[in-house]
């Protein structure tokens, strides 16, 4: 007798139905899954388009690249002749034309320097970092000021635009991380008067906008050298940048440290090290590595905020620009010089906040609760 | 045994008493060499340059005219007199900024958890793209790029005839308080007093009997009905001046000055960036079992949100939106890169500028935003106290 009803053979699985697929399933999913949604996707839709389109249209389609005067625009879009035609002032400032290349020089070591740290495949993180950190500064400093080795002397009131934001943003950074490493490890110490004058440093510089350190840097520091010592202004808005900073990074440290299971530091104290030995080979690394996203975090607040040296007179990149728009023969391209700095922060900021979330998910050794 | 060798406990330089011991006491010789060194140059520095210290030029007469001022000011005015206005118009901006920002920021956050594709697309991409925009450029951008390209007054953009756009700002109708007016803000005091009793009451009454009052309703009509009756039985005693276009100007009217509007503008805009981000990991810091336990006890959606979501996801945003608002006061200091009139244009700035007096100015102004900090940051403890975890 045969069961009519007994499948032998595995049926071919079927296909879904076409309205839960591809294109039209992700559509009906993501966008349209209920009458409310479908609207706030229609309505979202519209307003984008209305927004983007024209944008796309005044930055691209109609605008002007390239010339030397603002005839070159015929005024439908963008006159991105306007950057284009003072971009060397805009990446060198005032620097001597025959002196650039070693701007450049700079750049392409900074660049080299930075690729190597940044690139998980390289060998001798360790050397490089180093190098990054102490080498690089001072042949950056006698490639720069020059005075030295032949090279001509350029004063710091030449520098500006590109170059200087980058030069402001490095020396923050690269001074920065140690102060607040050290005032971290302050805060947490056991004698008093340590722990309460790191406590007092840091919330002073926290509790003041950086504005204000950058007028007592140019107002205050002078009066307090004495008269023959003469300070100059890029150095003392470098200090006042490196103490606010110091101060956010110590915080963002100290999170690190108080991460830092106890047990680790009584172990290595167990072993017999030193106060140094404990926290430099067995807390800070651990420490610092927990908060790398913060430290990332605090980079980027820096470099964003080295905009501010625009208002004590010195020519960072938005200043360089801003000072190009009062030219007469340039008037009324605000939008195109505005849009342009913004552009270029926000490759800078964007990329290394992109670094630090990568960062972050690889660092991430398996400790996800 | 007995251990009282000298020679087991180790060098002196080894003990760790007399090594903290020394440690301040060079931290301490440094600080006050320094201080010392510091003091004495500025004496000599201040001599040699003329300028008497003190505060005493705060009875001088300042001079100078400031363009937006909240409270009665003229260039016969004192210095301390330009302090206070330059700290109104400080604290006018952050009111105005923290307000838009949070509302901007929480709309944001939520939309960036919007089951919506696209909506949760363009909220991430507004979050990336303005948090990674110094709020100086983005100051200038509005300030130069977008206000300064509005028409004059004679072709200004209008809203019903009675709001009015154009380069020098924006000009709205200013209400006029006519005798008698003085009752309805009073009595929308004693309606905020009386909804604060509705609201306890309601509490203990449900925790009794367990039956709620409809809160939100009763709330709502005695906010706005209490002060609108007492406003028409007083007699509607306001009026509105509706501002006119004579000549080149407006007349009557209130004008908000761009400067206000751009800085305005970037700081909402920029902070909601930030509050928009904190926001969102706010609420999925709240477990998923917290809603689906909610679920399982079949509350209604509402109520999970009210009761169970937003309490728990408010104990992480609270403490970082109050940094971010802190943040916010500080970054308003960017008024003097547009001259908007804040405590550090008009104090740090210009008066330091006529009398020279840094150490004073500087010191007054940092003092400022140092004690506004330490007031928000005591405000945090208190509420990070109430709010703990109850751990049993």
């Amino acid at each position: 007798m045969v069961d009519t009803n007994t499948v032998t053979e595995m049926v071919a699985a079927r296909r879904p139905p076409d309205l839960r697929r591809g294109m039209v399933g992700w559509l009906r999913a993501n966008l349209f899954n209920t009458p409310l949604n479908g609207a706030v996707t229609i309505v979202t839709a519209v307003l984008l388009a209305m927004l983007l389109w024209p944008a796309l249209q005044w930055a691209v389609i109609q605008a002007d690249w390239l010339g030397n005067s603002r005839e070159a625009c015929s005024g439908e879009g963008a006159c991105w002749v306007f950057i284009s035609a003072r971009f060397e002032s805009i990446v060198y400032g005032f620097y001597p034309e025959a002196a650039r290349w070693r701007v450049d020089l700079v750049f392409l070591l900074m660049a080299v320097l930075v690729a190597w740290l940044v690139i998980p495949r390289l060998p001798a993180k360790r050397w490089v970092g180093l190098f990054a950190m102490v080498a690089f500064p001072v042949i950056a400093f006698f490639l720069l000021v020059g005075g030295a080795f032949g090279l001509e002397h350029v004063p710091t009131g030449n520098w500006g635009g590109v170059m200087l934001t980058l030069t402001i943003a490095t020396v923050g950074i690269v001074g920065s991380l140690p102060i607040g490493v050290v005032l971290a490890l302050g805060r947490r110490s056991q004698m008093p008067l340590v722990r309460g004058f790191c406590v007092v440093f840091i919330e002073f510089w926290r509790g003041v906008p950086l504005i204000t350190v950058l007028f007592m840097a140019s107002v205050m520091l002078p009066l307090f050298v004495p008269t023959q010592v003469e300070f100059d202004k890029l150095l003392r808005a470098l200090v006042g940048i490196m103490f606010f900073w110091s101060a956010y990074m110590a915080e963002v440290v100290r999170g690190g440290l108080q991460a830092v299971p106890s047990g680790q530091e009584e172990a290595a104290k167990a072993m017999g090290m030193g106060y140094w030995q404990r926290m430099g080979l067995i807390v800070l690394p651990q420490a610092l590595k927990l908060v790398i996203p913060g430290i990332v975090n605090t980079f980027i607040a820096l470099f964003k905020d080295t905009s501010l040296v625009l208002i004590i007179g010195l020519f960072d990149l938005l200043a360089i620009i801003r000072s190009g728009l009062t030219d007469s023969d340039w008037l009324g391209f605000a939008t195109e010089g505005y849009v342009f700095a913004a552009l270029v922060f926000w490759v800078f900021c964007f990329s290394m906040s992109r670094y630090s979330q990568h960062i972050e998910r690889r660092l991430h050794t398996g400790h996800r609760n | 045994m007995l251990r009282s060798s000298s020679r087991e406990q180790g060098p002196l330089w080894r003990d760790p008493t007399f090594r903290a011991l020394l440690v301040q006491g060079i931290l301490l010789l440094a600080l006050g060499a320094f201080i010392v060194m510091v003091v004495s140059n500025t004496m000599a520095n201040l001599e040699a340059r003329g300028i008497t210290t003190g505060f005493g030029f705060l009875q001088d007469r300042a001079g100078f005219s400031i363009p937006q001022t909240l409270i009665e000011y003229s260039g016969d005015s004192t210095y301390a007199r330009t302090f206070l206005v330059g700290l109104l118009n400080t604290l006018l901006v952050s009111a105005m900024g923290i307000v838009a920002a949070t509302l901007i920021g929480f709309a944001v956050g939520i939309a960036r958890l919007s089951p919506n594709w696209l909506l949760a697309r363009l909220a991430t991409a507004y979050v990336e793209i303005f948090r990674n925009i110094p709020l100086l450029v983005q100051i200038l951008f509005w300030y130069f790029a977008v206000l300064q390209a509005l028409p004059s007054p004679r072709d200004s953009h209008s809203l019903f005839e009675a709001i009015f756009l154009n380069v020098r700002g924006v000009v709205l109708p200013d209400p006029q308080p006519l005798t008698g007016f003085a009752a309805t803000p009073w009595a929308l005091l004693v309606a905020v007093i009386a909804t604060w009793g509705l609201v306890r009451f309601a509490k203990r009454r449900q925790a009794r009997t367990g039956r709620p009052l409809p809160v939100f309703k009763l709330g709502a009509l005695l906010l706005i009905g209490l002060p609108a009756v007492v406003f028409v039985a007083t007699g509607m005693p306001l009026e509105w001046s509706i501002p006119e276009l004579k000549g080149f100007n407006f007349q009557g009217g209130v004008t908000v000055l761009p400067e206000l509007m751009a800085l305005w503008l970037a700081l909402s805009i920029y902070t909601a960036s930030f509050i928009a981000e904190i926001v969102r990991s706010g609420i999925q810091s709240v477990p998923q079992g917290q809603v689906e336990a909610a679920k399982a006890l079949s509350l209604p959606g509402g109520i999970i949100l009210r009761k169970v979501v937003i309490p728990q996801a408010m104990r992480v945003i609270v403490p970082q939106l109050t940094s971010q608002h802190l943040n916010l006061i500080k970054n308003s200091s960017l008024a003097t890169a547009i001259g908007y009139p804040d405590l550090v244009a008009v104090f740090a700035g210009t008066a330091l500028n006529v009398t020279g007096q840094a150490i004073e100015i500087v010191a007054m102004t940092m003092a400022v935003y140092l004690l506004i900090n330490l007031v928000v940051s005591l405000l945090m403890n208190l509420y990070n106290a109430r709010t703990l975890l109850k751990e049993r």
